[in-house]
């Protein structure tokens, strides 16, 4: 596959450089002409140089500090991207594809300038297929928002990250979520993507149109760019599974005495076959943040934050199984919730960790990490790292979620000073 | 003692969409435009549903007046738990110059007919935010009303309400039969389930017209225009007080 071909089919570029010295001499050139010719594609009311808007595209919600992008461009649709990144590309300037700004690992930081192409205002939902169970959103249409349209078709799209992120954002970093443990994450949940290339091109991964809900047919570029971190294109469409919501639901948090009891309660939750929705652990430190944030009442342990999905009567079964393994566990100060106020209230305190935990030491910044391993190493793991903290004396946090998917529990503990 | 609600529901566009005008001014485009219930209906209906699930209501009928398509709107109502469904056909110009006194005289009317203990309506609709079809239908049935609730209780005595006020909460006690408008704090709307849905097709939807009800159409209001509001233009910056003052004196605010 010749990847300068291409190139020749766009004589009207002057490239600056050949491809292959893109490492060696990057010739960055971010002048008059590329701001008009910017301008004339997006139009002037989409553009933008301006020092506040510069800083507000440099930084989402991380620890790591502001990268402006040397300019701010707004397109509208997807040939108006094509032909941005096409100029781009004619002028060796990085491209910074940016959603909501509420990722968490710096993904919008313009490290070496360039241009950012801030998505917001595509964003129609394109095409709903309620029967068939999919939609296609542009990049502009956030989680809630999406959500908010479907409500009713009786059909939801499930993964959670907290934040209200945007849905291609989402896909660009593989978001997770606390319903991953049965829905799943961003990998198992887009079946399509419209993508804008770096030097203009505009490609599916799964094929023009495609929707299917499963296929054997060529490479699985689709699981390619979900994750890619804006690393190889610039995703301007994606194609959600949506899955039917629940008819009832109920959330349930349990208090434990020691870190060990709660996660030897959450494997054996998993052990069991209960299709949990949620799982949650947060350690003390956590309890004791969320109760000064959100002005809560829970006691000061080892607790989980358990929600489950289903009908009326596998819901009473799946409680009572719950029931019998969290006493099992010495687990107490059950609250159950159902009704829906009383289960926001509930999850409230898992949203809001994150802020939660940055009022716990007013002006301290936080920097979180991604840690994975295998079911059976999970108390293991938890226990040691807060005997880490404890003897470093950094302050710090655990916020497990437990994910099933190939037997690993995936969780963020996030430590900071 | 088990209550029959009647619960009215209003068909609009929905609260995401950006509102266009059309260009004739003689209202917004419709046409094509997604609509959804009223968000402030979708809270009377949730809580209907939660007194009949607590065996306070016996019965909880929805209504809609207007076209065809608010079907789609009793549907969702149905899906939420409602038992069944009555669709005040109005259409065309009758549909355009509907407005909160005939709804009001649509739902005494159907509380007469019903034999209704309780009518829960949303406080207002979001495209012409009213406010008024509650209290009307209060009047024209010379029943109480508990307005603006954020909290309803059922006891012996009657109904015990909390209303928001612009002071604050009011706790008022309100006998049966009684109409109740609800405001945003009541309860969050659950969202309607597929399996609901599929069971809400098969609810009934009564079909009246105005004239079933002894009703005729017409209202007494005509629309002259609507506009967009001004667009904002761009301020302007000043060098120090004394410009600041200079400006303020040209412009006749000192």
């Amino acid at each position: 596959m010749a990847l300068h071909s291409p190139l020749r089919a766009f004589p009207a570029l002057k490239r600056v450089a050949g491809w292959r010295n893109h490492r060696l001499q990057p010739k960055r050139c971010m002048n008059r002409d590329v701001t008009d010719a910017l301008s004339a594609v997006a139009g002037a009311d989409n553009i933008s140089t301006s020092s506040a808007v510069l800083e507000q595209h440099g930084k989402d919600e991380s620890y790591h500090g502001c990268k402006p992008p040397d300019i701010v461009v707004w397109p509208q649709n997807v040939e108006q991207v094509s032909r941005l990144a096409a100029i781009c590309w004619a002028n060796d300037l990085p491209i910074i594809p940016f959603g909501t700004s509420t990722g968490l690992e710096g993904g919008v930081a313009a490290l070496k300038g360039g241009v950012c192409f801030d998505l917001a205002k595509m964003d129609k939902i394109v095409q709903l297929n309620a029967v068939d169970f999919d939609v296609t959103v542009e990049p502009g249409v956030t989680r809630k928002s999406l959500n908010n349209y479907l409500r009713g078709s009786g059909l939801w799209f499930p993964v959670d990250p907290g934040a209200d992120a945007s849905l291609c954002g989402m896909a660009a970093t593989s978001a997770s979520g606390t319903n991953a443990v049965r829905y799943g994450t961003m990998r198992e949940n887009v079946m399509n993507m419209e993508v804008v290339l770096a030097d203009g091109r505009i490609m599916y991964t799964a094929g023009a149109q495609r929707r299917t809900r499963k296929t054997s047919a060529g490479y699985n570029l689709t699981n390619l760019f979900v994750g890619s971190e804006g690393t190889l294109g610039i995703i301007t469409k994606t194609t959600l599974r949506l899955h039917g919501i629940p008819e009832s639901m109920v959330s349930a948090v349990c208090t434990f005495p020691t870190v060990q009891a709660a996660v030897d309660c959450t494997v054996q939750v998993l052990q069991y076959g209960i299709p949990i929705a949620r799982i949650e652990f947060l350690d003390d430190v956590m309890m004791d943040a969320c109760n000064k944030f959100s002005k809560l009442n829970y006691a000061v342990s080892s607790t989980l934050f358990l929600e489950f999905h289903g009908t009326e009567k596998s819901l009473a079964e799946q409680i009572q199984v719950t029931d019998e393994i969290m006493k099992a566990n010495r687990g107490s100060d059950y609250i159950w919730a159902k009704d829906q106020e009383a289960r926001d209230k509930l999850w409230q305190a898992r949203h809001n960790a994150w802020y939660a935990a940055r009022a716990l030491r007013p002006g301290c910044k936080a920097y979180s990490t991604d840690v994975c391993v295998p079911l059976s190493k999970l108390p293991e793991i938890i226990v040691a790292t807060k005997d880490d903290l404890i003897q470093s004396k950094l302050t710090g946090w655990w916020l497990p979620n437990t994910c099933t998917l190939g037997s690993t529990a995936n969780f963020r503990f996030i430590p900071w000073d | 003692m088990a209550l029959r609600v009647l619960v009215a529901v209003k068909r609009v566009i929905d609260y995401a969409v950006k509102i266009r005008v059309k260009p004739d001014k003689t209202g917004v485009v419709t046409d094509g435009v997604k609509h959804s219930m009223n968000p402030f209906c979708e809270i009377a209906v949730e809580e209907a549903v939660r007194m009949k699930e607590k065996k306070q209501a016996e019965e909880v009928i929805a209504v809609s007046c207007g076209p065809v398509q608010c079907q789609e709107t009793i549907r969702t109502a149905l899906a939420m738990g409602v038992d069944r469904g009555i669709h005040v056909e109005v259409s065309g110009k009758d549909y355009e110059s509907l407005g909160p006194l005939q709804v009001s005289k649509v739902l005494a009317a159907l509380a007469k007919k019903e034999k209704v203990d309780l009518i829960l309506v949303g406080k207002q609709a979001i495209d012409d935010d009213c406010n008024q079809t509650g209290q009307m239908t209060a009047a024209l049935l010379d029943w109480p009303q508990g307005t603006f609730v954020s909290e309803v209780s059922i006891g012996e005595g009657g109904l015990t309400v909390t209303r928001e006020v612009d002071g604050g909460l009011e706790t008022i006690k309100v006998q049966v039969p009684a109409v109740l408008t609800s405001d945003l704090r009541l309860n969050e709307p659950r969202y309607a389930t597929l399996p609901n849905i599929m069971k809400a097709k098969k609810k009934r939807i009564d079909k009246l017209s105005l004239g079933d009800l002894a009703l005729s159409a017409g209202g007494n209001l005509e629309t002259v225009s609507v506009v967009e509001p001004p667009t904002r233009s761009a301020g302007v910056k000043v060098e120090n007080a004394e410009e600041l003052v200079q400006k303020l004196r040209e412009i006749g605010h000192i």
